[in-house]
């Protein structure tokens, strides 16, 4: 850079350039952290998720998820998330979350389909002309209220947990598979190293220390909220009150804990 | 061809599956379990029509099937163990059984089946023989039908009657119980609300008719077999009363499986679109073909014709044989249908899977055979142990030749 170029910037008012500028944003980081931190904010806090302590499960807590369907763009970024928190095998066919791209033609049978869960994202759509709508619908173990995995377990692994959640003990499971017969919802896999059951514990180890599971803080779009249902101000309670409501397969009585937003008709 | 088309062709899937529904959860370990508890079942209602039903043409076969009826039950439960991904954890289901699974009671009815129900019956029917082995008997065969004798060698007019009266009764509790084997085994598919194909509260009364028809069906072959490798006669008068009724039984069983089909294709659920599809696409051969024509309608028709014919008995006798094996045909393919099948298509109701029997492996074909034989080697063992025609020459006397 010639000096001659320079010298307008010395002469006239004072201005920053873009390096000067990025070099006082970055200086001035954990400044306003220290400030954000003193006020009790956080950005959990902005999203109005509140830190918790380490808490034992109990009754007080009921855990549960919401998706908006409108806000999913499938990117994959849940699914990809899930795999790298819980080490869930690579193999395409054992997964704990995966999303669903509905393609609705015009005329004639929806398509729905969901290569490697979603994870690498989704072809081309080889036609476009007669598609009606098309969305993507991420899914997961339901973490129903009433279990038809846990009614069938013969040893008792698989058990709900005090604040709701559907969670399989490594060490007890027999691996019998009834539990992945009976799931309503294809949620639950074979574990092709522990042989035994598994699935989403919605990231419990997470959850326990008042984070969201992977999954939800990953999602671009906050398509996935997260929280208690018991907590007059948690997120889920807000996105319960303000959408029309839907959750899968209701006519099982399973009493689902995984609710879903501007759900079409073909969603099951 | 387009390519997309010819990955279609080459996909072993039509429509969506759920990822984790690409592996089959239960395979050919899973379908010879009921296969082989409908066979104990099924042979220890035969006994027990002799027993507490006094039908006495029956006598010549009372022994053979309890001693059946137990090879297969010791045999039953092993597919089930192999099966499991831990198979050493197995014993908790009874040390420590969650009393809300179907599956945690199957210890329990077993335990019950074999200890309370089986072994009994045949100590007690076998006792006397056992003394008078333990008597004649030298070596060290002595000291085992000694042991067998429990210390109960009473040989007295008294004890007999016992011994008699206790067997009655121990067989009218044990009818219901093979009712519940079976039932429950049905039970155990029939109540998973989650599949459409297993899910009817028919499955269980489905499941112990067609135990019945399996099990009389296996207890007559093996009674001819028996009687052939023995250069023995046949009893015609017992194996005309065992295709009656057998006949009874396939016309109950069959007239269920057409009341269970007609009642869904009436209903018209949600999923009737994606089981029709599974019936045409996925199991017409081991539905439509082997369960139903070679394996039901065929026997049946063979054993009205065998049995009601006018044929020499020698005829009559291949009529049974043959109607013996479509059965056997029929049941183990209405077993596949209901194990394999139920996991044929996708809960999403939108999709097929497929599966191919592996010759090796734990869930082969090789291991599924040695499990299909292996009861028939325990059978061997036990009949030469407990020979169940000890007291031939007095049945003879006492059954007319009809």
């Amino acid at each position: 850079m010639s000096m001659d170029m320079n010298d307008p910037m010395e002469k006239g008012p004072k201005r920053v350039g873009r390096r000067k500028f990025l070099d006082l944003v970055f200086k001035a980081m954990p400044a306003a952290g220290i400030t954000l931190g003193t006020c009790g904010l956080s950005i959990s806090s902005l999203r109005g998720e509140e830190e918790k302590k380490l808490e034992p499960p109990s009754e007080k807590n009921s855990y549960a998820m919401a998706v908006d369907i409108h806000k999913c763009i499938g990117c994959g970024r849940c699914a990809y998330a899930c795999k790298k928190e819980n080490k869930v095998p690579e193999d395409p066919h054992t997964v704990r979350t995966w999303v669903e791209r509905y393609v609705i033609p015009v005329e004639g049978e929806a398509l729905v389909d969901s290569p490697n869960g979603g994870i690498d994202g989704f072809p081309e759509l080889p036609e476009t002309k007669n598609i009606l709508k098309s969305f993507f619908v991420p899914k997961l173990c339901n973490h129903c209220a009433n279990p038809p995995c846990v009614q069938v377990c013969p040893v008792g692994a698989t058990f709900q947990t005090k604040d709701g959640v559907i969670l399989v003990d490594e060490k007890y499971c027999v691996g019998c598979r009834y539990c992945i017969q009976a799931c309503p919802y294809g949620a639950r896999y074979m574990h092709p190293v522990k042989h035994v059951a598994d699935k989403c514990t919605f990231c419990y180890h997470r959850i326990a220390k008042g984070l969201v599971p992977a999954c939800v803080e990953v999602c671009p779009t906050q398509a996935r909220v997260f929280g208690d249902l018991n907590r007059q101000s948690s997120p889920i309670r807000r996105f319960l009150r303000f959408n029309a409501i839907k959750a899968l397969k209701q006519e099982l009585n399973t009493r689902p804990k995984v609710f879903y937003a501007n759900a079409d008709l073909e969603v099951r | 061809m387009e390519p997309t088309l010819v990955l279609a062709l080459l996909e072993p899937f039509n429509g969506y599956i759920y990822p984790n529904e690409y592996f089959l959860q239960w395979e050919l370990l899973i379908v010879l379990y009921p296969y082989l508890t409908g066979l104990v079942a099924g042979a220890f209602i035969l006994a027990s029509l002799e027993r507490v039903f006094h039908v006495k043409a029956l006598l010549p076969v009372y022994r053979l099937a309890l001693l059946s009826a137990l090879a297969f039950l010791i045999a039953a439960p092993l597919p089930l163990m192999a099966h499991l991904g831990h198979p050493e954890r197995a014993l908790e289901m009874l040390v420590t059984p969650h009393t809300a699974s179907a599956m945690a009671m199957f210890g329990f009815v077993y335990a019950w089946y074999l200890l309370v129900v089986l072994l009994l019956e045949i100590w007690f029917d076998y006792r006397a023989d056992i003394v008078n082995l333990s008597n004649s008997k030298t070596g060290l065969m002595k000291y085992v039908y000694k042991i067998l004798t429990l210390g109960a060698t009473d040989l007295s007019p008294e004890a007999l009657q016992f011994d008699e009266k206790a067997g009655r009764l121990i067989t009218i509790i044990g009818i219901p119980s093979a009712f519940m084997l079976h039932g429950y085994v049905g039970f155990i598919f029939g109540s998973i609300k989650a599949n459409p194909w297993w899910s009817s509260v028919l499955m269980p009364i489905v499941f112990l008719f067609s135990a019945i028809v399996s099990g009389m069906a296996a207890v007559l072959l093996i009674y001819m077999v028996a009687s052939w490798a023995r250069w023995k006669p046949i009893d015609m008068a017992c194996v005309n009363k065992l295709a009656e009724f057998l006949l009874y039984a396939m016309l109950v069983d069959f007239t269920l499986e057409i009341l269970d089909f007609i009642h869904r294709l009436y209903e018209s659920e949600e999923s009737i679109h994606i089981l029709s599809q599974l019936i045409s696409d996925r199991l017409f051969i081991s539905l439509i073909i082997s369960q139903v024509l070679i394996g039901g309608l065929l026997p049946l028709f063979g054993i009205l014709v065998g049995r009601y014919g006018k044929f020499p008995d020698e005829m009559r006798k291949m009529f049974y044989f043959l109607v013996g094996i479509l059965i056997q045909v029929g049941i183990f393919s209405m077993r596949w249908n209901v194990v394999i099948g139920g996991q044929m298509f996708s809960k999403s109701l939108r999709g097929l899977t497929t599966y191919k029997v592996h010759l090796m492996g734990i869930e082969g074909l090789l291991v599924s055979i040695g499990f299909l034989i292996l009861p028939l080697a325990v059978l061997f063992v036990l009949l030469r142990l407990l020979p169940p025609w000890l007291n031939e020459k007095s049945e003879e006397k006492a059954i007319p030749v009809a």
